[in-house]
């Protein structure tokens, strides 16, 4: 999963640096991420893992390291 | 006519301070409105006095292309309005006449034009200054007023589709920008107090649209990069905002490539006055005849 998830990072976020050089609790936002890239991330994440994030998780923290954005993918796939 | 059972809106109507047109939010002003509006106008300037702005007035269209490049249909689609105009022959002359007497669609054959309504002072504004190349070293400080539109129509009156906004953006060094936002925090405080008006400033979002939009408004609350004047006009629960106080980091810097003297991204920030919503916060206050206010406010606004 963490694999995926940084390729997704690598393809939305538009960072300076490779997504493989980024540790898993590195704060993505620090590293560059916009708002606005955070959104196309969102919605990647959505489709390629084929689950839909709710309300209370559509918020900057979600999506602010790879291990939170893993975080939030399990517990929507556990709920699934 | 019954004051106790008629709305805020029907009682502007009954006493000419605004004018119905038959749509929702787009309303003719009075006089005694008028002289509000000028006399606030009158008060801001007083208030960035020192300050040395650069001063532009806008149309209330702009540019459809940079509109386009401004990534306004990204955030908030539902809000944007553009104009059209009729652009076909002779024969779709007739069909378009044909149209509007039998009540059919007109409209479907209007192409867009080069222009669109402008949704916020400072949209036209960036392009500018970007085109003026890199800023000065103590960047730069506009006053600006447009008509802006956006389609939300309501029937509470401080919710128009059509209306003016006044400006001050500033554009520099991140510092600059936070800085300008805390004195216009602080200046805001006196304003509404010398209108005499109730009031609490708190943290707000933009109505981004759709889902994507809900994390945008969430992380724009979490950095706090947007404040809002409120005032309780149609109701004290959800109070009105009058004014907004933004912090843009480099977004519109980096869209449009303004550079600040020493060549970086420069970041920008803006302070808006609804200019409609605080005349309407005054007669909510302090009465729709305005001969009846307070002297102080009177004195204020010149009236």
């Amino acid at each position: 999963m963490l694999d995926t998830i940084r390729r997704l990072v690598d393809e939305q976020g538009r960072l300076a640096v490779a997504a493989e050089a980024i540790g898993d609790n590195a704060d993505l936002y620090a590293t560059g991420l916009t708002s606005f890239a955070a959104v196309q991330l969102m919605l990647a994440l959505e489709e390629t893992f084929d689950v839909e994030f709710p309300d209370r998780m559509l918020n900057r923290r979600s999506f602010s390291s790879i291990a939170s954005i893993a975080g939030c993918l399990h517990e929507l796939k556990e709920a699934a | 006519m019954c004051q106790a059972c008629d709305s805020f809106l029907d009682r502007l109507f009954a006493k000419g301070v605004l004018h119905e047109t038959g749509v929702d939010g787009l309303y003719g002003r009075g006089q005694a409105f008028e002289a509000v509006i000028e006399g606030m106008d009158r008060l801001i300037t007083r208030l960035a006095e020192g300050d040395h702005a650069e001063v532009i007035r806008f149309p209330p269209g702009m540019n459809r292309a940079l509109f386009e490049k401004s990534g306004y249909m990204k955030n908030f689609p539902q809000l944007a309005g553009t104009v059209h105009s009729f652009a076909g022959s002779e024969k779709d002359h007739l069909a378009l006449l044909d149209n509007i007497h039998n009540g059919g669609d007109w409209t479907g054959g209007q192409g867009a034009t080069d222009i669109v309504l402008t949704p916020a002072a400072c949209y036209p504004l960036y392009p500018i200054v970007a085109r003026r190349g890199q800023l000065a070293p103590e960047g730069g400080l506009f006053d600006i007023q447009s008509y802006c539109f956006r389609h939300e129509p309501s029937k509470d009156p401080a919710r128009m589709q059509m209306f003016r906004m006044r400006e001050f953006v500033r554009i520099g060094l991140p510092e600059q920008a936070a800085s300008f936002r805390e004195s216009w925090l602080e200046r805001a405080r006196g304003f509404a107090e010398t209108l005499e008006l109730p009031h609490h400033i708190d943290v707000a979002n933009d109505p981004f649209f759709g889902r994507a939009g809900r994390m945008m408004a969430s992380s724009q609350r979490e950095q706090a990069l947007k404040f809002e004047l409120l005032v309780p006009i149609e109701s004290t629960e959800n109070p009105t905002a009058c004014q907004s106080f933004n912090y843009h980091q480099d977004h519109f810097g980096e869209l449009w490539g303004i550079k600040t003297a020493s060549g970086e991204t420069a970041h920008t920030a803006c302070v808006g006055f609804g200019m409609e919503r605080l005349a309407l916060a005054l007669f909510k206050h302090h009465g729709i005849d305005t001969n009846g206010w307070p002297t102080s406010v009177r004195a204020a606004l010149s009236l």
